[in-house]
């Protein structure tokens, strides 16, 4: 999985003036990805405004991590407060964009990323008040998981987190937006033809008649 | 005034079955030396509350590999695969909550008020129909407040009055949980004399504290976590 690609893609959806939450595991390397030039504040849920790039060992601080536990650093401008302010920072809607990981998203939008019963519950975390509340969410994925099966579905099969909340999906194969009609593939990695992206996704996918690749 | 107490004694003030909140979002904000502690004494059938449970080997994680957790109240377990195996297996039950709902039920029951109305996770797996009230045509779900005997909490600073002041990210759920418990015991590497903070940097005021504990030494825990950090980053 080519996943600088995914990153360097899902890094052009930042733009200036906007605050951005980056989840857990590949979201959050997305801010190494980023232009210096790209003036943005990073809500990180444990309490940061203003997160930027990871610590180096002679810039690391033990008290200052990103949500997924690595050391970063903060921009001009940052600031920190409690769990119960960062909270309220995203359920009034102040967040104007998530990008957070899935287990599962379907073509309504549904998604599923805290709990596969019985094999792995990490929990819900910032996940449900995220996808929930926040304007935009962008889905940063795998297009298929470790066996080869598709995680873009017509209808998710996990518990979900929220219902009708992506707007955007990006994995190492496709971007794909949610519309009324279901999926619209806009861009097509570069090294997947598209018989195949279809053949290995589990939803229709509408091919925009501007498709281009990334 | 004088809320200086010792390690030992902080601690032995805790009873078997005890329900204790615990401060720190990772290693940020844990009292990793309360919790050693708490590992030594060996009070068991306690019933934990933070967001997550460290790592495995470390901070509460000790508490619930060493048999001593019948409950953990949390949001989020993921770094931790041997406190994610013993939910499998059923040695320890686990209650997940959305993150900020967490927040909100301690910030309530810290309040002094009961509960508060919600939408998040209304139509989920999360709640129990039960909970869903309808008020002037919208569905809400009742969160009610979480409160706690103890709490056990880490501050960058503290005089011995009990005013807390907090670092960077390790302030996280510690001044919420300061306010929602009983018996609030703070550990902190620097105890400073009453009338050397600035009155308007106090995060926790001195009334919510009931013990402060000093750290002569801050342990590996409260360092850099090996292999965590490279000298280039790319």
């Amino acid at each position: 999985m080519n996943t600088d690609r995914m990153l360097n893609r899902a890094a052009a959806e930042i733009a200036s003036g906007q605050i951005v939450n980056l989840g857990i595991g590949l979201p959050t390397q997305l801010i190494n990805y980023l232009p210096e030039s790209v003036d943005v504040l990073i809500q990180s849920e444990n309490g940061v405004l203003g997160a930027w790039k990871q610590a180096s060992k002679e810039t690391a601080d033990a008290a200052l991590i990103d949500a997924g536990g690595v050391y970063t650093t903060t921009r001009e401008g940052s600031c920190f407060f409690d769990s119960a302010v960062s909270f309220a920072m995203i359920r009034r809607g102040k967040v104007d964009m998530s990008v957070m990981g899935a287990f599962e998203v379907d073509e309504l939008g549904n998604l599923a990323n805290w709990k596969i019963p019985g094999r792995f519950s990490p929990g819900i975390g910032g996940a449900m008040e995220l996808a929930q509340k926040t304007p935009r969410i962008v889905i940063l994925c795998s297009h298929n998981d470790k066996r080869g099966n598709p995680k873009i579905l017509k209808r998710c099969t996990l518990p979900l987190t929220a219902k009708r909340c992506v707007s955007r999906i990006i994995t190492d194969k496709a971007v794909m937006d949610v519309t009324k009609e279901g999926l619209l593939l806009r861009e097509i990695a570069e090294n997947i033809q598209l018989d195949d992206l279809l053949a290995q996704t589990g939803a229709e996918l509408k091919v925009s008649d501007q498709l281009e690749r990334f | 005034m004088n809320k200086l107490q010792s390690l030992e004694n902080a601690i032995a003030t805790i009873p078997d079955g005890a329900i204790i909140m615990v401060g720190g979002f990772g290693c940020p904000g844990t009292p990793f030396t309360l919790i050693d502690e708490l590992v030594n004494q060996g009070q068991s059938r306690l019933t934990l509350i933070k967001n997550d449970a460290n790592e495995s080997g470390l901070g509460i994680s000790k508490l619930i590999e060493n048999g001593q957790v019948k409950k953990l109240i949390t949001t989020h377990i993921g770094l931790n695969k041997s406190v994610v195996a013993m939910m499998n297996d059923g040695v320890i039950e686990v209650s997940f909550h959305p993150q900020g709902i967490l927040a909100e039920k301690i910030r309530t029951a810290g309040a002094g008020s009961y509960g508060f109305l919600s939408d998040i996770g209304v139509d989920s797996e999360i709640t129990d129909p039960r909970q869903l009230i309808t008020w002037q045509g919208n569905t809400y779900k009742l969160e009610e407040a979480l409160p706690a005997q103890f709490a056990l909490l880490h501050a960058a600073t503290a005089d011995y009055f009990g005013n807390l002041v907090y670092r960077a990210s390790a302030m996280n759920f510690n001044p919420l949980m300061a306010m929602a418990a009983d018996q609030v015991i703070v550990e902190s590497p620097r105890i400073q004399e009453p009338g050397s903070l600035a009155p308007a940097s106090v995060h926790t005021p001195s009334a919510f504290v009931s013990s402060v504990v000093p750290l002569d030494q801050l342990g590996d825990a409260y360092g850099l976590m090996p292999g965590r950090v490279t000298d280039e980053v790319s």
